[in-house]
């Protein structure tokens, strides 16, 4: 088959501090596209041919390429990961597209994932928030048996449902807010539902949600647009549920002194 | 090159505990003077880095990814094995020890193997305690599931993302530490050289992905966590961006090179589709628990799966190994599948595949409680191939997954260079020549939580804590090695891409050193590799500059060190002349099964490097086996 690209360029490293956006959209054309291959993989076709012309290639972020490591992450025909529900851009194939189709491919659009260069954006501000709470406060050592406390199935499938976020962000390319709550909502509710995970969950609510503030993230109206094109299908109840954490954690013990973000324990 | 395995005096069982008591340990109020650099993010490296942190050190952590979260550990999927005998089903440290073992085909170190049965049924309590969300039965307890090469069912997992919930949990206990400041991690970096001071390894020196720097970072010791070098083979299972670069630059600096010839192939993955193929996808061995491996009898058979009577079908599995059945190791049901391939008995297109069939499960179970075990990997299947896997067999073929070759370590995971450590995939410990399922999570886990903050104690007590700095002469001069070779590589400007060059190398290496081994093959190999190699630096065309994110340079280096690591690969397994594991010399079978020769072989091979253009030399590290008597492994 064949298509018709229109890809987003863009050279100049965008920061936080200088959020630019002067790339451009550039057209190419690709004649042998086999239908079983996967999106990234025409994207490798696509750049194997600009590198035999002396251009450069398209920068993409990707790794595990079977839907997982949460790298690869692009808006195709503007939705994120594409046309397929439950999908990742690397698990999309070319027989979701029709023969001759034009696709439009750009990154993530979000102040708080600025583009480092073309189709690659910097979410380290997801790793950051992590980073303020999204654990339990567990050294390394001798725990006791795994099986002394039972965790009822309901709720250990639960926290798992939450836990299968891949953190690719594009609930946040996807949100005219770009909001995390899905992104943060998935971590809290992880957790929430885990006895190991109780102990700290008014700090955790609180931490999660200044750190996600801090880093621009912008606030969720209830657009669901988040759980439409997450390709792990997280569903917006964890927003629900942070919502409700955050609230709890406010009436239950108003923070001491100054709030630290970063993750004191 | 010495090869003092430091193995304890004393009986297996309690070896491990001799050697805590015996290493010195760093008062708790110096091992903040104590730096330590953990290459690698994955299960080995984030329980590592986190690990050491906590204990006090100062810690500095690498990855390629722009995350650590991204290491290729998320896509294990099966599951973690642990002797914790939840099932009452008869197991045991010392049954997962001997299963572990002979497994490996008697080509792994015995105290190695046992210390990590023990520490095994730790890690699940940790996992838990970190809230890892493993499966649960109804009771609330732990589910777990069996796995190739054992009677037992001892595998914990996570439906099928186990070792995206274990990173999540190692990735939860790193990201804790980075908050404190006991960690300064750097992604998007990647390690090009690690820097000897006095012959001992005292700092890396690393290009940043992003904007192109060349950086030294100086610290007591180093830890490698880099992975495995499946993508030697170009199609792997493994992520795109696993290679050997750390390893094999180690080794380029005095490192000895373990066993690099034993590959695993895993029987369970989707049939390569087309030239575009960039990757293999692994269909996760558990599935084998339900799911039953058949061929037509009839060579040439092309009717479709549903249109072959019952008569008609050999499940060779079941036929041939009728103890372990569907569940017989890899290795062996990987060539078993090769073999009715070779006879003309390969279903689909390519006649390179055979089917995995799961209609008597679900006429069984029902479809609801299959889709509960392996709903995402159906779901997976479903994605790649647009073929359900409820209503017609999956399609399967046999593809590089692991590497049980690495750099050698001695007991405490310490390389032949003195402060160079190696975790996980990356070095060669555990699984001699062939690795059971659900035992690299468990291994990366066990060496990065509870050996290494012990041993790294050991070394670093005889230590000047900070006394390198990045001002060390040996610092710039390896830093203008890296610099000066990325130089090389961009000038080139020649006619091929990357690519190209990689799935050439692929080609070679599959044909020659893949599922079947030959003299001839090998000889034929070991001259097209360099003949390839001196194409590459002749005419490769990497794009861009060194001063950007130019992911062409990236590839461009990692394919160098395959194009020579390939040649080392070769000579390793042309120099084993025999059969183990997964390293399968035709010379060397009685009738498809595996022919070792314990008295020529039973070492691991350690490949020591001589200078560029120089034949490395081989140097043996004999294993004995005191617990576990060298037997013909037998799964009949
Ligand atoms: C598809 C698949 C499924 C699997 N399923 C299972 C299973 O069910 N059970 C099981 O036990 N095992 C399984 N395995 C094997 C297992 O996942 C791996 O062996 C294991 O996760 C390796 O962990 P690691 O920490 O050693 O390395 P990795 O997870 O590979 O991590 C390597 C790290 O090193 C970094 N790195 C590498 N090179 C450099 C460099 N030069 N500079 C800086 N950083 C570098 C990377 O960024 C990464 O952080 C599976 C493997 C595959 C491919
Ligand atoms: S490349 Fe890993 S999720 Fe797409």
């Amino acid at each position: 088959m064949k298509v018709v690209l229109h890809v987003w360029r863009q050279q100049r490293r965008s920061t936080k501090q200088d959020f630019v956006q002067d790339g451009r959209m550039v057209r190419y054309e690709l004649d042998h596209v086999s239908p079983d291959m996967s999106f990234l993989e025409m994207l490798d076709v696509l750049n194997e041919q600009l590198i035999r012309k002396g251009e450069d290639p398209v920068a993409f972020d990707h790794d595990c390429r079977e839907g997982i490591c949460g790298s690869c992450g692009v808006v195709i025909d503007g939705v994120p990961h594409g046309p397929e529900r439950g999908t990742t851009a690397c698990q999309l194939h070319m027989r979701s597209f029709r023969d001759g189709a034009e696709i439009w491919v750009e990154p993530w659009r979000a102040a708080a994932f600025p583009v480092v260069r073309d189709l690659v954006v910097d979410r380290s501000a997801f790793d950051r928030v992590v980073q303020a709470g999204a654990f339990v406060s567990v050294n390394t050592g001798a725990p006791q048996d795994a099986n002394a406390i039972p965790v009822p199935k309901a709720a250990a499938d639960r926290a798992f449902d939450a836990a299968t976020c891949i953190g690719c962000g594009a609930c946040v390319a996807a949100c005219k807010n770009a909001s995390a709550m899905l992104f943060v909502g998935a971590k809290v509710s992880h957790f929430l539902h885990l006895p190991q995970g109780r102990v700290e969950r008014e700090r955790r609510a609180r931490n999660l949600v200044a750190a996600m503030d801090a880093e621009g993230f912008g606030n969720c109206t209830n657009q669901n647009e988040c759980e439409a094109v997450c390709p792990k299908e997280i569903p917006v109840r964890v927003i629900a549920e942070l919502n409700r954490e955050f609230v709890r954690a406010r009436l239950i013990e108003e923070p001491v002194g100054k709030k630290r973000v970063g993750g004191d324990g | 090159m010495k090869l003092d395995a430091k193995i304890p005096a004393g009986p297996v069982q309690e070896k491990w505990d001799a050697r805590k008591f015996e290493l010195k340990l760093v008062n708790p109020a110096n091992k903040r003077k104590y730096k330590v650099l953990v290459v690698g993010s994955g299960l080995a490296g984030a329980a590592a880095a986190a690990s050491l942190a906590e204990l006090g050190y100062q810690v500095e952590c690498f990855c390629f990814q722009d995350s650590p979260r991204r290491a290729h550990s998320i896509a294990a999927q099966g599951g973690i094995n642990a002797a914790k005998n939840y099932r009452n089903d008869g197991d045991s440290i010392w049954r997962l020890f001997y299963d572990t073992v002979k497994g490996g085909d008697f080509r792994a170190r015995e105290a190695n193997v046992y210390r990590l049965a023990q520490l095994s049924v730790d890690i699940i309590d940790q996992a838990v305690a970190q809230g890892v969300p493993f499966a649960r039965e109804y009771g609330g307890l732990l589910d777990n599931r069996s796995f190739g090469g054992a009677q037992v069912s001892r595998t914990f997992y996570a439906r099928g993302q186990t070792g995206q919930q274990l990173l999540l949990g190692a990735y939860a206990a790193l990201s804790r530490q980075i908050g404190l400041g006991a960690v300064k991690m750097f992604p998007r970096t990647e390690m090009l050289d690690v820097v000897l001071v006095d012959g001992h390894a005292k700092g890396i020196v690393v290009r940043d992905l992003v904007g192109g720097e060349i950086r030294s970072h100086a610290g007591d010791a180093v830890v490698l966590a880099t992975g495995g070098y499946g993508n030697v083979f170009y199609l792997s299972t493994n992520a795109k961006g696993c290679n050997v670069t750390a390893t094999w630059r180690a080794y380029k600096r005095g490192a000895g090179f373990a066993n690099p010839c034993y590959t695993q192939i895993h029987p369970t993955c989707i049939p390569v589709s087309g030239d575009h193929q960039s990757k293999l996808t692994l269909m996760s061995e558990s599935l084998r628990n339900d799911g039953r491996v058949w061929v037509p009898k009839q060579a040439g058979d092309k009717r479709r799966a549903q249109d072959i009577p019952e008569a008609e079908r050999d499940y060779f599995l079941e036929r041939k190994y009728p103890s372990f059945g569907n569940l017989a190791p890899r290795d062996i049901a990987s060539r078993a599948a090769k073999q009715v391939c070779d006879e003309g008995r390969g279903i689909g297109e390519t006649g390179l595949g055979v089917y995995l069939d799961f209609r008597d499960s679900i006429a069984r179970l029902g479809k609801e409680a299959i889709a509960a075990r392996y709903g995402n990997l159906f779901h997976m299947y479903a994605k790649i191939t647009a073929e359900d896997p409820y209503s017609q067999p999956m399609r399967i073929f046999p593809a590089v997954h692991y590497t049980m070759g690495g750099l050698w370590v001695d007991y405490d995971l310490q390389s032949t260079i003195p402060g160079l450590f190696v975790l996980g995939e990356a070095n060669f410990s555990d699984h001699g020549a062939n690795r059971l399922g659900a035992s690299a999570l468990m291994q990366g886990l066990a060496d990065g939580y509870f050996v290494i903050p012990y041993t790294i104690g050991g070394y670093l007590a005889g230590q000047r804590a900070g006394a390198i700095k990045t001002d060390h002469p040996q610092f710039a001069a390896t830093a203008g090695e890296v610099d000066e070779l990325t130089r090389r590589l961009l000038s080139i400007q020649g006619k091929r891409t990357v690519d190209d060059f990689h799935k050439a190398l692929g080609k070679i290496m599959w044909q020659h050193c893949g599922m079947a081994r030959n003299e001839r093959g090998l000889q034929q190999a070991l001259r097209d590799i360099p003949a390839l190699r001196e194409e590459f630096w002749r005419d490769v065309r990497v794009p861009g500059s060194g001063a950007e994110l130019n992911q062409s340079l990236e590839k461009a280096g990692r394919v160098a060190d395959f194009l020579e690591f390939g040649e080392l690969m070769c000579r390793d397994a042309l120099e084993r002349r025999e059969s183990c594991g997964g390293h399968f010399r035709e010379e060397w079978q009685d009738e498809g099964e595996a022919r070792r020769d314990d008295e020529n072989f039973c070492h691991a091979a350690v490949w020591e490097y001589t200078g560029p253009g120089r034949a490395p030399a081989r140097h043996v590290e004999p294993l004995a086996f005191e617990n576990v008597h060298l037997a013909v492994r037998s799964y009949k």
